[in-house]
């Protein structure tokens, strides 16, 4: 679709748009509505709709499949790190309080990085999900075109 | 730090290992990793049924104090549960690397992944003490049991895969329906505090359909008789490894499950009294035990032969729990633990053959009982104890539910007991004709196929499951003593 | 008669989604007809969770000055989980459904056949 001037142009407005708001989602998420969950879906909507415009084999130049693989285990091994990390130094797990001096600033800090995690997994699983399933269907037209 | 604080690691261990399995190359080190992971969690829960004493161990997750927070809460039921899987689990793994290469050569990283995190599921349902996070759990381990059922070469894997994934969602969003009325009529999610509120409101028609919904739905993941249908080819298609680990575990848990909220969250005297959940239990259990082993008497397949046998036994567990006494549920305690052990040592027998043949056919195990003799005397042995021959665990639990019958005073449950294990003897039996009694088969030019001995590494793990059948028939300190103090941790506190 | 049908308004809603999703799930044949029904079905028990989270005449649940009915939380917090669940659901489904097509070349149900008779086993 990347011959489509119109497309490409409204694109190009709308993506770095569409991700900023998805950081605004990620990083206001601990004081008002929002989190990783959120703002990882609305960042990977944005690599799709370039992937829909521009094509798979430049999407994957943005980020490489096995990138987007080894982001998402990324993610949940920084939520599992920083839940250790919280055992090692006395609490429980999951309980930021202990991290920083201030219980609050601890509160706030080990929040932002959970969900930091969260948001990287979940825009790179969505992604990886649309990868799969885009790759399959070109490599079985091959299979066809073969035969 | 205390055993309540190492108590939720049983879970974290294998969750947290399988985002790294998932990176590890090859073949050996994903299994490794796995395997360790398992290991770690088995020793955990070991320690902590041991370790556990009339209290609950507790631990809030995040320091927020329940019931804001989630709390995992282990009793001796809870514990017992847990060991169970975490060991099946091991058991499975030290018998599967060899079977995981031949059926599996590529992407066993992602496999051993979904393994843990199936694992980690099953073990989270079992220590939390909040109902929501029950369903989260148990979307985890069954989103993850749908990959690993389909991870096989059989296309017929992808159906029943598919159609365990309809049933599993349909039963697990009736559960979700079930939390959610319970939570507009009480305002709590945490099961200790959910059975503080819900006698205020039991008379209710929101908290009656709460409780269907929850019973249904857990239903279908039990594999109970009507709602059965997704077990057999699921079983009977998977990869060896996950037959041994599901057919130990997945159902297990479902019931426990069931037990908690029967007995934890409503109250006995609610579900048994209010609801006249024991008579429908018992036509349901029966019907199980019946229609299963009738089944399975004539089925060609041998994997779906012992998937069938499974639904029977369910039919024993849930037969232990409409029994609504003491006794009655340390027999169904008790037949977790004795279930997981024979089904497993079976399917693990059954792979090894397969290992060689290829194929779970009744015809492909004619005269292989000459040619495999330590394989198929396993799996004799392993069906002597699903029989319930006496010295071996499948008495055990026999016994016991006989004596649950006896003291409710339904002699003819006894009789119905004893046919259906004859309908067991027919079927173990038809196996046992086959591997010894029958010609070996021919190939297309009329020679005599001929099959090595399984590989050491097979042989090994299988016969020490069997060796485990024996003991735990000899030695029943260990099982009817977790059992019997699980089934008090559950009807004490309510009674 | 007409405040019992208002006043439940959403249990209305939520009771009719579920029985077209229920219904979709049990009598279509087509793989994907099946999913899309059962994310209907699920969708249902979501705005059950939510709509019983509303206080009526309550604000966003963020503190601030001058704000004293909030509404719950909660219900939207475990609904997003359950979302989660329910993407990930049809996303395992949909990658069998594929798998499924390329194994059989059809994904209706009836096309496909009985699989425990069809075909020889190896």
């Amino acid at each position: 679709m990347s011959d489509n001037k119109i497309l490409r142009i409204v694109a190009r407005f709308l993506i770095p748009l569409i991700m900023l708001f998805a950081l605004y989602i990620q990083f206001h998420g601990e004081y008002s509505p929002g989190g990783g969950f959120q703002a990882g879906v609305v960042f990977a909507a944005a690599w799709i709709l370039f992937v829909l415009i521009f094509g798979l084999d430049l999407g994957l130049e943005v980020i490489p499949e096995r990138a987007m693989f080894v982001l998402m285990v990324f993610g949940v091994m920084l939520y599992c790190a920083v839940g250790l990390a919280n055992v090692l130094m006395g609490g429980m797990f999951l309980d930021f309080s202990v991290l920083l001096e201030s219980p609050q600033a601890a509160q706030q800090a080990g929040i932002i990085t959970v969900e930091l995690g969260i948001g990287i997994t979940v825009a790179t699983v969505v992604m990886l999900i649309f990868t799969m399933f885009a790759r399959r269907k070109r490599e079985q037209d091959a299979l066809e075109d073969e035969a | 730090m205390t055993l309540a604080q190492w108590m939720p690691f049983i879970v974290l261990v294998p969750m947290i290992t399988s985002g790294l399995v998932a990176l590890l190359p090859g073949r050996n080190l994903p299994w490794l990793m796995t395997f360790l992971a398992a290991t770690a969690s088995t020793g955990l829960s070991l320690w902590v049924l041991f370790g556990i004493d009339a209290e609950p161990l507790r631990y809030a997750f995040g320091n927020w104090p329940p019931p804001i927070g989630i709390e995992y809460r282990v009793d001796a039921a809870n514990a017992w549960v847990a060991f169970i899987v975490s060991g099946i689990a091991m058991a499975a793994l030290l018998w599967g690397r060899v079977s995981v290469h031949q059926e599996i050569p590529e992407r066993q990283n992602i496999f051993y992944a979904l393994f843990l995190l199936a694992l980690a599921g099953l073990l989270g349902i079992t220590l939390t003490g909040d109902a929501f996070n029950v369903f989260v759990f148990l979307e985890i381990s069954s989103l993850s049991t749908y990959a690993l059922i389909a991870f096989g070469h059989d296309r017929r894997g992808l159906l029943a895969a598919f159609r365990y994934l309809i049933m599993g969602t349909i039963g697990a969003t009736f559960i979700l329906i079930g939390i959610g009325f319970l939570y507009m009529m009480t305002g709590t999610l945490n099961m200790a505090d959910l059975a503080e509120r819900i006698p205020a409101v039991a008379d209710t028609n929101a908290v009656r359909a709460g409780f269907a919904f929850i019973i249904v739905g857990l239903g279908l993941k039990l594999a109970l008789l009507p709602l059965h249908l997704w077990l057999p080819n699921a079983y009977a298609f998977a990869p060896n490894v996950i037959t041994v680990f599901l057919a130990g575990t997945a159902t297990k848990v479902a019931l426990y499950v069931m037990l908690r909220f029967i007995y934890t969250v409503f109250g006995g005297d609610y579900s048994f009294g209010a609801v006249p959940l024991a008579t429908l239990l018992m036509i349901l259990a029966i019907a199980g035990m019946v229609v299963g082993s009738w089944v399975a008497m004539f089925e060609p397949n041998l994997k779906r032969l012992l998937a069938y046998s499974s639904v029977a036994q369910v039919g024993y567990l849930v037969l232990g729990v409409s029994l609504v006494s003491l006794i009655g549920l340390t027999a169904t305690f008790v037949h977790l633990f004795n279930h997981a052990l024979m089904k497993a040592a079976l399917f693990m027998a059954l792979g090894t053959v397969m290992y060689r043949t290829g194929s779970a056919r009744i015809e492909a195990f004619y005269g292989v009982g000459r040619q495999m003799p330590w394989t198929m005397t396993a799996f004799a042995l392993a069906g002597l104890s699903l029989i319930g021959v006496p010295t071996t665990a499948g008495f055990i639990s026999k016994w016991y539910l006989i004596l649950a019958a006896m003291e409710a005073g339904l002699a003819w449950l006894v009789v119905l007991i004893l046919i259906t294990s004859f309908m067991a003897v027919y079927y173990i039996w038809r196996v046992i004709e086959a591997a010894w009694f029958k010609p070996a088969q021919t190939d297309a030019q009329g020679a005599t196929k001929v099959f090595r001995e399984a590989p050491l590494a097979l042989l090994i793990p299988l016969w020490i499951m069997v060796a485990l059948n024996f003991y735990f028939g000899l030695e029943t300190s260990l099982s009817l003593g977790a059992a019997e103090q699980a089934a008090q941790a559950l009807l004490g506190a309510f009674k | 008669m007409m405040d019992v049908v208002l006043s439940y308004f959403n249990y209305w809603v939520v009771i009719l989604l579920m029985m077209i999703g229920f219904y979709g799930v049990i009598a279509h044949g087509n793989m994907d007809k099946k999913l899309m029904a059962l994310g209907l079905f699920q969708t249902s028990v979501f705005i059950l969770f939510i709509s019983a989270g509303k206080v009526i005449g309550g604000a966003t649940p963020v503190i601030r000055d001058g704000v004293s009915v909030f509404s719950n939380p909660l219900p939207h917090v475990l609904i997003l989980t359950a979302i989660v669940v329910g993407v990930a659901t049809t996303a395992v489904g949909l990658a069998l459904a594929v798998r499924i097509n390329e194994a059989y070349g059809t994904i209706e149900d009836d096309l496909i056949g009985d699989p425990s008779h069809e075909p020889e086993e190896p």
